[in-house]
């Protein structure tokens, strides 16, 4: 559910916004799209020590019907850009993506033929996240850059 | 055993869990502490008198297997130097989303101007944000290093503080056997730290 920013909010709502974008931002269930290395570190947030969990995201759904946030961790090949481009159109509204590591942000240091270069030719990313691979502690940052951008109204889903 | 015993025995490593001490590092609010030698963003230095140490000689954009610098450099004016050199850099740009982290960059310069700091947290929205320029990328004057969103509320302003010790793969005095001997930077901040020793006052 995405309430439509109106260009005069009333008092009504803004409350409604606000309460919404809590809610999206509390419980973003991410769908599992791990394709290279940068993975080891998305699974690595999971876990105890860094544990995704406490803001509300501790399930990586493998099935994105069921998902909100598409973490693309990892190098995307041109074969893999179709599919990364189907399982992004499954997933419900409303949706985001981080671009999480140097090579689905941009290519990182492959810069050839076999991978696309940046995963924003293929679905709209909201968040990249530097780094090969970016640490736990780095995708966390982006994760909460995220929820910032959704609470302070900047991305409307 | 009745019903309470099975639960009980199902409940043990539960109950045996709750009371050790919990591992979760609550990051926004703590940040964890990185190793010695990590590598996070770069910074430019400058030399304790405030004078640039790039001189533009653009090894760093040739070391760097991913092409994510790019140098220009120009003449020193000769009233107003910037570097001690004849040269300084006078456009530096790091695109940090190609960017690897390898620090064969740190390793190509010849004036250590470029070294890396601890922050590894800085996710942007949008592409451009994270094209590092030298605006951001030069310490200030007084050795404080400028943060991409300083206002942020999860900018880390003390891990830019941290510099990153580093190895060189071999001693610049070029013995072999030298190999993997620590040669940690002073940097950020305006340090005069010593000289390395020359091979010949490394055998003495």
């Amino acid at each position: 559910m995405a309430v439509a920013p109106t260009t005069t909010p009333g008092l009504l709502t803004t409350t409604i916004d606000k309460a919404a974008r809590w809610a999206q931002t509390n419980s973003m269930f991410p769908a599992t799209f791990g394709l290279a290395c940068c993975a080891i570190e998305m699974m690595a947030s999971g876990t105890a020590h860094y544990d995704l969990a406490r803001f509300g995201m501790e399930v990586f759904r493998a099935s994105p019907r069921q998902a909100d946030l598409m973490i693309v961790a990892g190098r995307v090949s041109q074969k893999m850009a179709p599919v990364l481009r189907t399982v992004y159109d499954q997933m419900p509204d409303p949706k985001w993506v981080i671009s999480m590591g140097a090579c689905a942000s941009s290519g990182g240091m492959f810069n050839n033929y076999a991978l696309v270069q940046g995963v924003d030719q293929v679905v709209p990313v909201d968040i990249y996240v530097p780094g090969c691979p970016p640490g736990p502690q780095s995708l966390m940052h982006g994760i909460l850059t995220l929820h910032d951008k959704i609470m302070a109204g900047e991305i409307n889903r | 055993m009745g019903v309470i015993g099975e639960l009980l025995k199902g409940l043990r490593v539960t109950g045996s869990q709750m009371f050790k001490p919990r591992v979760t590092v609550k990051y926004p609010a703590v940040f964890r502490d990185k190793p010695e030698r990590f590598h996070g963003r770069h910074v430019l230095n400058r030399y304790p008198d405030g004078m640039e140490k790039c001189i533009g000689c653009e090894l760093c954009a040739g070391a760097c297997p991913a092409r994510c610098i790019y140098v220009r450099g120009a003449d020193n004016p000769e009233d107003a130097p910037v570097s001690p050199g004849e040269r300084y850099g006078f456009v530096y740009e790091i695109n940090m989303l190609r960017c690897i982290f390898c620090a064969l960059c740190v390793e190509a310069c010849p004036t250590e101007a470029i070294t890396m700091t601890h922050l590894f947290e800085m996710s942007t929205a949008n592409r451009e944000d994270a094209i590092y320029t030298k605006d951001t990328l030069l310490m200030n004057e007084d050795g404080s290093v400028p943060h991409m969103f300083p206002d942020d509320r999860l900018a880390d302003h003390d891990e830019l503080m941290v510099a990153d010790g580093w190895v060189r793969a071999t001693a610049p005095s070029g013995n072999a056997a030298y190999e993997g001997v620590k040669m940690w930077q002073g940097t950020p901040g305006p340090a005069d730290w010593a000289p390395e020793p020359s091979q010949e006052e490394r055998d003495a």
